[in-house]
Protein backbone atom coordinates (compact mmCIF):
# COMPACT_ATOMS: atom_id res chain seq x y z
CA UNK A 1 0.00 0.00 0.00
CA UNK A 2 0.97 3.54 -0.47
CA UNK A 3 0.44 5.10 2.63
CA UNK A 4 1.42 8.88 3.44
CA UNK A 5 1.98 9.63 7.15
CA UNK A 6 0.68 13.38 8.34
CA UNK A 7 3.01 15.11 11.43
CA UNK A 8 1.84 18.35 12.57
CA UNK A 9 2.73 19.93 15.48
CA UNK A 10 0.96 18.99 18.80
CA UNK A 11 -1.35 21.23 20.03
CA UNK A 12 -0.52 23.99 22.24
CA UNK A 13 3.25 24.07 21.39
CA UNK A 14 4.45 26.88 19.86
CA UNK A 15 4.49 26.89 16.32
CA UNK A 16 6.99 29.41 14.54
CA UNK A 17 6.55 28.25 10.91
CA UNK A 18 2.61 28.64 10.68
CA UNK A 19 3.24 31.98 12.68
CA UNK A 20 5.65 33.43 10.13
CA UNK A 21 3.47 32.05 7.44
CA UNK A 22 0.11 33.42 9.08
CA UNK A 23 1.64 36.98 9.23
CA UNK A 24 3.00 36.72 5.58
CA UNK A 25 -0.52 35.89 3.85
CA UNK A 26 -2.02 39.20 5.12
CA UNK A 27 1.08 41.09 3.31
CA UNK A 28 0.50 39.51 -0.02
CA UNK A 29 -3.18 40.38 0.20
CA UNK A 30 -4.67 37.18 1.08
CA UNK A 31 -7.39 37.58 4.14
CA UNK A 32 -9.50 36.13 6.90
CA UNK A 33 -6.58 33.18 7.27
CA UNK A 34 -6.37 31.82 10.98
CA UNK A 35 -4.66 28.83 12.80
CA UNK A 36 -1.95 28.73 10.15
CA UNK A 37 0.42 25.08 10.95
CA UNK A 38 3.28 24.13 9.19
CA UNK A 39 3.70 19.76 9.28
CA UNK A 40 5.37 17.54 6.94
CA UNK A 41 4.13 14.34 5.04
CA UNK A 42 5.80 11.14 4.55
CA UNK A 43 5.06 8.76 1.54
CA UNK A 44 5.97 5.56 1.85
CA UNK A 45 5.38 1.72 0.16
CA UNK A 46 4.73 -0.44 2.90
CA UNK A 47 4.22 -4.28 2.52
CA UNK A 48 2.14 -4.68 5.76
CA UNK A 49 0.09 -1.44 6.91
CA UNK A 50 -0.05 -2.90 10.32
CA UNK A 51 3.21 -2.22 11.16
CA UNK A 52 2.57 2.16 10.24
CA UNK A 53 1.86 2.79 13.52
CA UNK A 54 4.53 1.48 15.49
CA UNK A 55 7.18 3.73 12.78
CA UNK A 56 5.56 6.31 13.55
CA UNK A 57 5.74 5.76 17.87
CA UNK A 58 9.49 5.11 17.03
CA UNK A 59 10.90 7.31 14.22
CA UNK A 60 8.53 9.38 11.75
CA UNK A 61 7.19 11.36 14.75
CA UNK A 62 7.78 12.32 18.03
CA UNK A 63 4.94 11.70 19.67
CA UNK A 64 6.24 13.90 22.74
CA UNK A 65 6.01 16.86 20.20
CA UNK A 66 4.04 15.89 17.11
CA UNK A 67 0.58 14.22 16.49
CA UNK A 68 0.73 11.94 13.09
CA UNK A 69 -2.32 11.05 11.20
CA UNK A 70 -1.95 7.59 9.09
CA UNK A 71 -3.77 8.07 5.49
CA UNK A 72 -4.01 6.08 2.40
CA UNK A 73 -2.77 7.75 -0.54
CA UNK A 74 -3.80 4.81 -3.22
CA UNK A 75 -7.23 2.57 -3.57
CA UNK A 76 -7.16 0.69 -0.31
CA UNK A 77 -9.25 1.30 2.84
CA UNK A 78 -7.59 3.83 5.11
CA UNK A 79 -5.10 3.02 7.78
CA UNK A 80 -6.39 5.08 11.02
CA UNK B 1 40.83 9.06 33.28
CA UNK B 2 39.41 8.76 29.79
CA UNK B 3 37.08 10.06 27.99
CA UNK B 4 35.16 8.52 24.51
CA UNK B 5 33.79 11.25 21.90
CA UNK B 6 31.42 10.02 19.72
CA UNK B 7 31.52 10.83 15.83
CA UNK B 8 28.39 10.50 13.76
CA UNK B 9 27.98 11.12 10.39
CA UNK B 10 28.04 15.20 9.87
CA UNK B 11 28.93 15.88 13.48
CA UNK B 12 31.27 18.84 13.76
CA UNK B 13 32.36 19.65 17.41
CA UNK B 14 34.57 16.47 18.47
CA UNK B 15 37.69 17.85 17.49
CA UNK B 16 36.94 20.74 20.06
CA UNK B 17 35.74 18.11 22.54
CA UNK B 18 38.59 15.65 22.42
CA UNK B 19 40.92 18.70 23.15
CA UNK B 20 38.63 20.15 26.16
CA UNK B 21 38.51 16.79 27.32
CA UNK B 22 42.40 16.20 26.84
CA UNK B 23 42.65 19.07 29.15
CA UNK B 24 41.55 17.22 32.11
CA UNK B 25 42.48 13.65 30.85
CA UNK B 26 42.48 11.14 28.31
CA UNK B 27 40.53 11.67 25.37
CA UNK B 28 40.05 9.09 21.86
CA UNK B 29 37.28 9.72 18.97
CA UNK B 30 34.67 6.62 19.16
CA UNK B 31 33.16 5.27 15.76
CA UNK B 32 29.28 5.34 15.71
CA UNK B 33 29.30 2.37 13.99
CA UNK B 34 31.02 0.91 16.43
CA UNK B 35 29.75 -0.84 20.00
CA UNK B 36 32.43 -0.78 21.69
CA UNK B 37 33.50 2.23 23.90
CA UNK B 38 36.43 1.23 24.58
CA UNK B 39 36.74 1.15 28.36
CA UNK B 40 36.10 4.78 28.46
CA UNK B 41 35.38 6.56 31.95
CA UNK B 42 33.00 9.01 30.27
CA UNK B 43 31.08 9.43 27.09
CA UNK B 44 30.43 12.96 25.42
CA UNK B 45 28.02 13.05 22.42
CA UNK B 46 29.26 16.23 20.61
CA UNK B 47 27.23 18.95 18.60
CA UNK B 48 26.58 19.28 14.68
CA UNK B 49 24.26 17.53 12.12
CA UNK B 50 24.56 13.96 13.01
CA UNK B 51 22.53 12.41 9.47
CA UNK B 52 22.32 16.19 8.26
CA UNK B 53 19.34 16.48 10.99
CA UNK B 54 16.92 14.48 8.54
CA UNK B 55 13.49 14.40 9.66
CA UNK B 56 14.25 15.68 13.21
CA UNK B 57 17.12 16.82 14.74
CA UNK B 58 19.29 13.80 16.23
CA UNK B 59 16.27 11.59 15.14
CA UNK B 60 18.45 9.21 12.99
CA UNK B 61 21.30 9.40 14.92
CA UNK B 62 20.01 7.18 17.97
CA UNK B 63 19.83 4.30 16.08
CA UNK B 64 23.52 4.24 15.68
CA UNK B 65 25.32 0.92 16.79
CA UNK B 66 27.06 2.62 19.17
CA UNK B 67 24.34 4.72 21.12
CA UNK B 68 23.00 0.94 22.12
CA UNK B 69 26.72 0.88 24.20
CA UNK B 70 26.03 4.08 25.55
CA UNK B 71 22.38 3.56 26.59
CA UNK B 72 23.93 0.20 28.53
CA UNK B 73 27.09 2.29 30.30
CA UNK B 74 24.31 5.11 30.65
CA UNK B 75 22.20 2.58 32.40
CA UNK B 76 25.24 1.50 35.08
CA UNK B 77 25.42 4.67 36.11
CA UNK B 78 28.43 5.82 33.63
CA UNK B 79 28.90 9.78 32.54
CA UNK B 80 26.96 10.79 29.23
CA UNK B 81 27.48 14.33 28.45
CA UNK B 82 25.66 15.55 25.34
CA UNK B 83 26.11 18.49 23.62
CA UNK B 84 23.90 20.70 21.72
CA UNK B 85 23.17 17.59 18.68
CA UNK B 86 24.34 15.55 21.40
CA UNK B 87 21.72 16.87 23.60
CA UNK B 88 19.18 16.31 20.84
CA UNK B 89 20.46 13.06 20.24
CA UNK B 90 20.24 11.91 23.86
CA UNK B 91 16.58 13.29 23.97
CA UNK B 92 15.44 11.53 20.83
CA UNK B 93 17.00 8.30 22.54
CA UNK B 94 15.20 9.09 25.53
CA UNK B 95 18.31 8.91 28.17
CA UNK B 96 17.19 12.28 28.81
CA UNK B 97 13.14 14.00 29.18
CA UNK B 98 11.88 16.28 26.75
CA UNK B 99 12.59 17.11 22.94
CA UNK B 100 14.25 20.09 20.92
CA UNK B 101 12.11 22.38 19.06
CA UNK B 102 13.24 25.23 15.97
CA UNK B 103 14.49 28.32 18.07
CA UNK B 104 11.13 30.42 18.04
CA UNK B 105 12.46 33.23 16.06
CA UNK B 106 13.25 30.43 13.26
CA UNK B 107 16.56 31.74 13.10
CA UNK B 108 20.36 30.09 13.52
CA UNK B 109 22.09 31.89 16.67
CA UNK B 110 25.33 32.30 17.69
CA UNK B 111 26.78 34.14 20.65
CA UNK B 112 27.95 34.16 24.09
CA UNK B 113 25.83 33.08 26.70
CA UNK B 114 25.60 33.35 30.39
CA UNK B 115 24.34 30.10 32.06
CA UNK B 116 23.13 29.37 35.56
CA UNK B 117 24.09 26.23 36.88
CA UNK B 118 21.02 25.42 38.71
CA UNK B 119 22.24 21.71 40.12
CA UNK B 120 25.56 21.38 41.29
CA UNK B 121 24.96 17.83 41.96
CA UNK B 122 25.37 15.79 38.92
CA UNK B 123 28.30 14.15 37.66
CA UNK B 124 29.56 17.65 34.72
CA UNK B 125 28.28 20.24 37.63
CA UNK B 126 29.86 19.00 40.56
CA UNK B 127 33.43 21.05 39.86
CA UNK B 128 31.08 24.50 40.03
CA UNK B 129 29.68 26.02 43.03
CA UNK B 130 25.45 26.26 42.82
CA UNK B 131 24.30 29.94 41.39
CA UNK B 132 27.69 29.77 39.45
CA UNK B 133 27.15 31.54 36.25
CA UNK B 134 29.73 30.30 33.10
CA UNK B 135 29.98 32.25 30.21
CA UNK B 136 29.99 29.88 27.25
CA UNK B 137 28.82 30.13 23.95
CA UNK B 138 25.50 28.72 22.19
CA UNK B 139 25.14 28.21 18.11
CA UNK B 140 21.81 26.13 17.16
CA UNK B 141 18.77 26.34 15.24
CA UNK B 142 16.72 24.01 17.30
CA UNK B 143 17.26 24.07 21.15
CA UNK B 144 13.84 25.41 22.10
CA UNK B 145 13.38 22.25 24.69
CA UNK B 146 10.38 21.59 25.57
CA UNK B 147 9.91 19.39 29.10
CA UNK B 148 6.26 17.59 29.24
CA UNK B 149 6.98 16.84 32.95
CA UNK B 150 9.51 18.26 35.74
CA UNK B 151 12.95 17.73 34.45
CA UNK B 152 15.94 17.64 36.51
CA UNK B 153 16.78 21.21 35.14
CA UNK B 154 21.03 21.63 35.70
CA UNK B 155 21.47 24.96 33.74
CA UNK B 156 19.68 28.08 33.04
CA UNK B 157 19.98 30.82 30.89
CA UNK B 158 21.09 33.28 32.93
CA UNK B 159 20.05 38.01 33.20
CA UNK B 160 16.60 36.73 30.76
CA UNK B 161 19.12 35.74 28.11
CA UNK B 162 16.96 32.99 26.74
CA UNK B 163 17.77 33.07 23.00
CA UNK B 164 15.68 30.47 21.66
CA UNK B 165 12.03 30.42 23.63
CA UNK B 166 13.17 27.27 25.77
CA UNK B 167 10.12 26.44 28.38
CA UNK B 168 11.22 28.40 31.81
CA UNK B 169 14.74 29.46 29.88
CA UNK B 170 16.50 25.73 30.52
CA UNK B 171 19.43 25.13 28.74
CA UNK B 172 20.16 21.76 30.33
CA UNK B 173 18.94 19.22 31.97
CA UNK B 174 19.90 15.52 33.82
CA UNK B 175 18.83 11.86 34.10
CA UNK B 176 16.97 11.68 37.24
CA UNK B 177 20.23 9.63 38.56
CA UNK B 178 22.23 12.71 37.45
CA UNK B 179 24.82 11.11 35.18
CA UNK B 180 23.63 11.87 31.98
CA UNK B 181 23.44 15.62 31.19
CA UNK B 182 22.58 17.40 28.35
CA UNK B 183 22.95 21.42 27.36
CA UNK B 184 22.60 23.42 24.00
CA UNK B 185 25.37 25.56 24.79
CA UNK B 186 28.96 24.67 23.89
CA UNK B 187 31.38 24.17 27.07
CA UNK B 188 33.78 22.58 24.48
CA UNK B 189 34.33 25.84 22.94
CA UNK B 190 35.05 28.05 26.11
CA UNK B 191 38.40 26.59 27.51
CA UNK B 192 40.57 28.37 26.66
CA UNK B 193 41.19 32.09 27.54
CA UNK B 194 42.23 32.71 23.77
CA UNK B 195 38.18 32.39 22.86
CA UNK B 196 37.15 34.82 25.72
CA UNK B 197 36.41 32.00 28.53
CA UNK B 198 37.37 29.02 30.33
CA UNK B 199 34.20 28.46 32.04
CA UNK B 200 33.27 25.40 30.12
CA UNK B 201 36.86 23.56 31.28
CA UNK B 202 34.42 23.33 34.77
CA UNK B 203 31.90 20.06 33.37
CA UNK B 204 35.15 18.23 32.20
CA UNK B 205 37.03 18.96 35.73
CA UNK B 206 33.59 17.89 37.49
CA UNK B 207 33.49 14.36 35.40
CA UNK B 208 37.47 13.96 36.42
CA UNK B 209 36.04 14.48 40.33
CA UNK B 210 33.45 12.22 39.51
CA UNK B 211 36.07 9.33 38.54
CA UNK B 212 38.50 10.13 41.43
CA UNK B 213 35.58 10.00 44.28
Amino acid sequence: MRARVLIRPKAGILDPQGVAVERALPALGFTGVANVHVGRLIELDVEDPAQLEAMCEKLLANPLIEDYEIVDSGGGAAGA
Amino acid sequence: MRFGVVRFPGSCDEADALAACRRVGEAEILWHGDRDLRGVDAVVIPGGFSYGDYLRVGAIARFSPVMESVTAFAGDGGPVLGICNGFQVLCEAGLLPGALLPNVGLRFLCRQLDVEVLDAGTAFTRACPPGDVLSIPAKHQAGRYHAPDEPRVVFRYAHDGNPNGSSNDIAGVANEAGNVVGLMPHPEHAVDALTGSTDGLKLFESALALART
